[in-house]
């Protein structure tokens, strides 16, 4: 990351937060695995991955990428109910938990870059799909363990080129496909 | 007096999870009312009796801000509590909402008791 914020600030960001947003909602406890950086954003073949952009002096995008069982999982102890099968409701609820774990390390990164908006989460869910953001930022990737599932946070910024840069709602270009 | 609360927020998941914990905080409900955003909450407000009001910040349409001063700004509901709950903890943010007339501000994520405080002083418990 060039300036602003170094790897580890922005990966203690994400670590604090996601303890946080596990132990106060979901009353579950998400054990931080060493974090790498990657150049594309790496994402599972299957599973469901939710996506929020951040927008300000800096830009990027903040993603929760996690298996379908951890997704049920997640659900069942944010809503306190039983899911079998992903509906509506869990990929809202993984939209919520998205929302509230990179909205809290947004909150931590804006002493340091000013002010950051942010989009409204999109979550995708399928099989055999890949993920990549336009350009060739690097992604931060800071992955969990809980209950016998992975689960990655991952963070992309980089300084925005706009002269007007702060647009929440309009994260980097974001590319869905199948493989 | 049992109150008709209405929580606005995007997510439905929240929705619910806030009337979940009104409940286990024996806050007095008449009834819940839901709006995905500020604009339906408005909708809402014209034709509803409403006691208080719990409202997201970041939602499309109609964010939780320009809600809380349109209610403000009416005379008929300017006395209505209207109590924040969301990921926006700039310091920025909880000053504009206090400028523009929260009675409170919850950050998400929030336990059980934390709402419960906030809400307490405002319904009379």
């Amino acid at each position: 990351m060039e300036t602003g914020v170094s790897h580890e600030e922005l990966v203690q960001a994400i670590h604090a937060a996601t303890a946080e947003v596990f132990t106060t909602m979901l009353g579950l406890e998400a054990a931080p695995q060493p974090y790498y950086v990657e150049n594309t954003a790496p994402q599972p073949s299957d599973g469901v991955v939710s996506l929020i952009g951040l927008a300000g002096r800096w830009v990027g995008t903040g993603s929760i990428s996690c298996s379908v069982a951890f997704a049920l999982k997640i659900s069942s102890h944010l809503l306190m109910a039983s899911f079998e099968a992903v509906n509506d409701e869990v990929l809202d609820a993984v939209a919520e938990v998205t929302n509230m774990i990179i909205g809290n390390v947004k909150t931590a990164l804006e002493e340091k870059l000013g002010p950051l908006g942010l989009s409204i989460p999109t979550v995708i869910y399928g099989r055999n799909f890949t993920t990549r953001t336009i350009g060739n930022n690097e992604w931060v990737v800071a992955p969990f363990h809980c209950e016998g599932e992975r689960m990655d946070v991952q963070v992309c910024l980089a300084p925005s080129r706009s002269e007007n840069p702060v647009r929440p709602g309009f994260p980097n270009p974001h590319v869905v496909g199948t493989v | 007096m049992p109150l008709d609360v209405l929580i606005v927020d995007d997510s439905a998941a929240i929705r619910k999870i806030l009337q979940r914990v009104l409940r286990q905080a024996d806050i007095p409900v008449r009834q819940f009312l839901e709006a995905g955003d500020g604009a339906e909450a408005l909708e809402l407000m014209r034709t509803q009796s409403v006691g208080l009001v719990l409202s997201d910040i970041n939602m499309p349409n109609m964010d939780g801000l320009e809600l809380l001063g349109r209610i403000k700004a009416n005379e008929a509901w300017k006395d209505i509590p209207v109590v924040m709950v969301t990921t926006e903890g700039s310091q920025a943010k909880v000053m504009e909402a206090v400028q523009l007339g929260a009675a409170g501000y919850v950050r998400k994520p929030f336990t059980a008791e934390q709402i419960k405080e906030k809400l307490s002083g405002l319904v009379g418990m």
